[in-house]
C-alpha cells in the first residue's frame, strides 16, 4: 500500500546527552577498570556506529563488587527505614530530571524508538523508584509481620529490552526493605546502568549499597553463583532461567526468575475491531516485540477472522520504521546481530513449516539491524512459531470457534507470563481471565504497566513478582 | 469370650490415589514396625503392619489423579473448600482414638502426648478451613495504577503439587503440610514418613469420608528417595514441598525440579506445634493481575 504520508524527519537532538569514550565497572561507588583489564564495545543497533568502549566484568570484580555489597549491608539496613525513603525519593527526582537525557541515551544503545524511552520506559522508571521509596518505611505494615528483615546482598541479573526499566524493577525494591545490590546488565546495553551509577552518586547514595558489573553471561553466571549473595533476581531466557535455579539449588538464596512469555491475544467476535487492531499491534509490535509478555499469538475467532486481518494489514502498513530517534519512527532496531539472526532463523523454520508469511511494504536501513513487521497465518499449535518464543515483531495468527477452544489453546504452552482478551461482554472477560493460566491479563487493552502491579508469570515463565506490594517479598527474609 | 481370646483383624494399609484404595501396581510392600526407645535399642520394634511400597508408576499415576482433579478443585468456591476441609476434622474427631494409637505406635510416644499430637492435628484442619475464603483477601486486591484503569490481584493455586511429608512427625507434620496446599485449591500427591505412613495411609480413609473428591489429595508410602525423584522431575508437576526431604536429597529433588521451573518450598525447622503463618499457602499460590479499561462517563456524568 502506497503511504498516504510523507513525514519530514523528526530527529530527537543527540546534544542532550554526552557519552564518554570508555566506562569503568561501578563498585564501593567508583568507576574502576576490570581487574583483567578487559573491555568491550557497546553499538548502537540502528547504525552499528560504536557508542562507547565498557569494562567488562570478570570473577574477581564479581568478587570485589559483592564484598563491598555485603560490607555496605550493615549500615544501609540498619538505617531507618525513612532515610532510606528519602534516597530513593532523591532517585526518582534526579530520574525526573535527566529523563530526556537518558531516553536519548536507551534509544540510543538498545535502538528501540525515542518515542516509546520518552513515553513509556523513562516515567515507568521514576515512578517505580519513587512508589518503592514510599514503602521503606512502612515495611511493619505491608503484610508480612512486623519488623520484616532484608536478606542481605541481592544479586541481579538483567536483559537489554528495557535496560534502565528493568534495573529500576530489581534495584528500587532491593534498596527500599534494605539490601544492597550487585546488578550486572546486558551486555549489548551496559550505558544506562552505568549512568544509574552516576546519579547514585549525585543523590549521595553511601558507597556499596549500588554496584554496577557489565559483562557477559560469565560474569552473570558468577554472581548467581557467589556463595556471599543471599538473594538471586534474573530477567531473561527460559533457558538460563532453569540453569540459575539448578545453581541455587540447595543454598539458602531466594530466587524469583521473570523469564520468557508466548502471549495469547485472544479476539473474539464481538471486538470493536479497531481498538483491538490498536492492541494487537502495541501488543506484539512496541519495543520491535522484543518483549517477555508480547501478545506474540493472535488468537481471532473465525467469523471475524477476515475483517480482522484486513485491518489488521492495512494499520501494519502505516507503521514506521527507521530512525529510532526520529519523533515519528514506530518500529525501531533489533537490538543485536545475535538477536536479528534467530528471528531471521525462526520465521524462516515458520514458512518452512507451512505458514504463510506477510508484511508490509517496508524499506530497511542499509546498516543497523532491522526486521520488518511479519505476520504468520495459516499457523498451528504444533507450529515452532506458535511454540517458541521468537522476542521479535513476529505475530502469529491461530483461530477458534468457541470461547472454550480459545482457553485450550491459549493455555497450550510452557509459559504463562501474559494473555489478552477482546471482547464487549463483561462477563466473557472475567470468566476467560478466570481460566486463562498467565500472571497478567489485559482486558480491551495490552502492554500496559505500573509500578502498583504486580508482574510475573506462571509455569515456565518464572516465580515471584515485581511491582506493587507483592513485589516486596522477594527482598524481604519472609 | 474375653478380649484376650479373640484374635484381632489386622487392617491391610493400601495407598489413597483417585480418591481409591490400591494396592501399588509393584506388587511390593515393606515392613512398618513400631517406634520405641527399647525397640530402637534392640534394632527393631513391633510389627505394625506391611505398607505398600510404590513404584515411580504409582508416583505418576498419582500426578494423573490430581492433574484430573484439579479443575474441579480449583474452580470450587472457597467456601465449599472450606467446609470440605472442616469436614475432615469433624471425621478425624470421630477417629480420635485411632489415631492416638497410630501416632503413638508410629512415632513412640505416650498416649497423652500422641493423644496432643492428634488434638492438634484436628485444629489445625480447623484453622486451614477458615483459611480458604480469607487468603484472597489478604493477599490480594486492586492496585491503584496511574491510568484509567481497574487493576486487580488475585492468588489462584499452582496446580499440581508434590508434597514430601516430615519424616519425624508423621501426623502432625503431615497434616501441616496437606492442608495449606489443598485449601487454597492445590491437588496435592503426598509422599507419606517412609518409617511411619501408617497415619497417613489412615488419612486417606478419612479424607475419602470428608467429601474431598477423588484426586485432590493423593497418599503413596514406600522410600521417599525412590518416590520424589520421579515426582520431581514429572513434567505435570507445578511445585515440590521439600519438608520430607534431607539436605542431599533436597539438593538433587531442587535440581531436578529447576526442569520445568516447579516452585519449590525448601526444607526447614518447623515447631508442627506452633501456629502456623500463611507461608505454607503462599508458596504455592500464583498471583494472576487483570487490566481492564474503566471508561469515562465524560461531561455527561454525575459528579456526585
Amino acid at each position: 500500500m502506497a503511504s498516504v504520508f510523507e513525514y519530514a524527519p523528526a530527529p530527537e537532538s543527540r546534544s542532550v546527552v554526552d557519552i564518554a569514550p570508555s566506562y569503568g565497572l561501578f563498585i564501593d561507588g567508583e568507576f574502576v577498570e576490570a581487574a583483567d583489564g578487559k573491555v568491550f564495545k557497546t553499538v548502537s543497533p540502528s547504525t552499528e556506529e560504536v557508542l562507547s568502549e565498557v569494562a567488562q566484568a570478570g570473577a574477581e570484580d564479581v568478587e570485589r563488587a559483592v564484598k563491598a555489597a555485603r560490607k555496605a549491608f550493615g549500615k544501609w539496613s540498619a538505617l531507618p527505614g525513612s532515610e532510606r525513603a528519602k534516597y530513593l525519593f532523591r532517585i526518582a527526582r534526579i530520574i525526573q530530571e535527566r529523563s530526556r537525557e537518558l531516553a536519548v541515551l536507551e534509544t540510543l544503545d538498545n535502538g528501540k524508538p525515542i518515542k516509546e524511552t520518552r513515553d513509556a520506559d523513562l516515567p515507568l522508571v521514576a515512578a517505580h523508584f519513587f512508589y518503592y521509596a514510599g514503602w521503606a518505611d512502612k515495611l511493619d505494615h505491608a503484610g508480612f509481620g512486623a519488623d520484616p528483615k532484608p536478606l542481605g546482598v541481592a544479586g541481579q541479573v538483567i536483559p537489554w529490552n528495557f535496560p534502565l526499566l528493568m534495573l529500576a524493577w530489581k534495584i528500587a525494591p532491593a534498596l527500599a526493605t534494605g539490601n544492597t545490590v550487585v546488578l550486572k546488565p546486558a551486555e549489548t546495553t551496559p550505558l544506562s546502568a552505568l549512568f544509574f551509577a552516576d546519579i547514585c552518586r549525585q543523590a549521595g547514595l553511601p558507597k556499596g549499597v549500588v554496584n554496577i558489573l557489565p559483562g557477559y553471561g560469565d560474569a552473570g553466571a558468577a554472581l548467581v553463583a557467589h556463595p556471599d549473595v543471599n538473594k538471586v533476581a534474573f530477567t531473561g531466557s527460559t533457558a538460563v532461567g532453569k540453569e540459575i535455579a539448578r545453581t541455587v539449588a540447595g543454598t539458602r538464596k531466594k530466587l524469583t526468575l521473570e523469564l520468557g512469555g508466548k502471549g495469547a491475544n485472544i479476539v473474539f467476535d464481538d471486538a470493536p475491531i479497531d481498538q483491538a487492531v490498536e492492541g494487537i499491534v502495541t501488543g506484539i509490535f512496541f519495543n520491535q516485540g522484543q518483549v517477555c509478555c508480547a501478545g506474540s499469538r493472535l488468537l481471532v475467532q473465525e467469523s471475524v477472522q477476515d475483517e480482522l486481518l484486513d485491518s489488521l494489514k492495512r494499520r501494519l502498513s502505516t507503521l514506521r520504521l527507521g530512525d529510532p530517534l526520529d519523533k515519528n519512527t514506530d518500529i525501531g532496531a533489533i537490538n543485536s546481530a545475535e538477536q536479528l539472526a534467530r528471528i531471521t532463523a525462526l520465521t524462516e523454520r515458520g514458512e518452512a513449516e507451512g505458514a504463510e508469511r506477510w508484511s508490509p511494504a517496508c524499506e530497511l536501513p542499509s546498516s543497523g539491524y532491522w526486521f520488518a513487521p511479519t505476520l504468520f497465518t495459516n499457523v498451528t499449535q504444533a507450529h515452532t512459531i506458535a511454540r517458541d518464543e521468537i522476542f521479535g515483531p513476529v505475530l502469529s495468527v491461530l483461530t477458534f470457534r468457541t470461547p472454550d477452544e480459545a482457553v485450550a489453546k491459549a493455555n497450550n504452552t510452557q509459559y504463562g507470563l501474559s494473555a489478552g482478551i477482546w471482547t464487549e461482554k463483561g462477563s466473557r472477560i472475567l470468566a476467560v481471565a478466570n481460566k486463562l493460566r498467565a500472571g497478567v491479563v489485559w482486558s480491551n487493552t495490552f502492554n500496559k504497566f505500573d509500578p502498583t502491579s504486580p508482574f510475573g508469570g506462571y509455569k515456565e515463565s518464572g516465580f515471584g513478582r515485581e511491582g506493587g506490594r507483592h513485589g516486596l517479598e522477594a527482598y524481604l527474609d519472609v | 469370650m474375653s478380649d484376650e481370646q479373640r484374635l484381632s483383624v489386622f487392617k491391610t494399609y493400601k495407598l489413597y490415589v483417585g480418591g481409591k484404595f490400591p494396592r501399588s501396581e509393584s506388587g511390593r510392600v515393606y515392613e512398618v514396625t513400631a517406634r520405641t526407645s527399647a525397640a530402637e535399642a534392640a534394632g527393631k520394634g513391633k510389627w505394625l503392619a506391611n505398607a505398600p511400597q510404590s513404584s515411580r508408576k504409582d508416583a505418576r499415576d498419582a500426578v494423573v489423579a490430581a492433574r484430573k482433579a484439579f479443575g474441579g478443585w480449583s474452580g470450587a468456591t472457597a467456601y465449599n473448600r472450606g467446609q470440605v476441609l472442616y469436614r475432615v476434622a469433624e471425621m478425624l474427631e470421630g477417629r480420635r482414638e485411632q489415631f492416638v494409637r497410630e501416632v503413638a505406635d508410629a512415632e513412640g510416644l505416650s498416649k497423652s502426648k500422641a493423644a496432643a499430637v492428634v488434638d492438634a492435628a484436628i485444629d489445625r484442619w480447623v484453622w486451614y478451613a477458615g483459611w480458604t475464603d480469607k487468603i484472597a483477601q489478604v493477599i490480594g486486591g486492586a492496585n491503584p495504577v496511574a491510568g484509567p484503569f481497574f487493576n486487580l490481584s488475585s492468588p489462584e493455586p499452582t496446580g499440581v503439587v508434590a508434597v514430601l511429608a516430615p519424616q519425624e512427625s508423621s501426623f502432625l507434620g503431615l497434616v501441616s503440610v496437606v492442608a495449606p496446599v489443598i485449601a487454597t485449591g492445590n491437588t496435592a500427591v503426598v509422599v507419606a514418613s517412609e518409617k511411619a505412613p501408617l497415619p497417613a495411609l489412615s488419612l486417606g480413609e478419612v479424607l475419602a469420608t470428608s467429601d474431598v473428591p477423588g484426586g485432590v489429595v493423593n497418599i503413596l508410602s514406600g522410600r521417599t528417595a525412590e518416590i520424589a525423584a520421579p515426582l520431581a522431575a514429572h513434567q505435570d508437576v507445578n511445585a515440590i514441598d521439600l519438608a520430607g526431604a534431607d539436605e542431599t536429597l533436597a539438593k538433587e529433588l531442587e535440581i531436578a525440579a529447576a526442569d520445568n521451573l516447579k516452585r519449590v518450598l525448601r526444607p526447614q525447622a518447623v515447631d508442627y506445634f506452633r501456629t502456623p503463618d500463611t507461608d505454607r499457602m503462599t508458596a504455592f499460590l500464583e498471583t494472576k493481575t487483570v487490566w481492564h479499561p474503566t471508561g469515562s462517563l465524560g461531561a455527561s456524568g454525575s459528579s456526585y
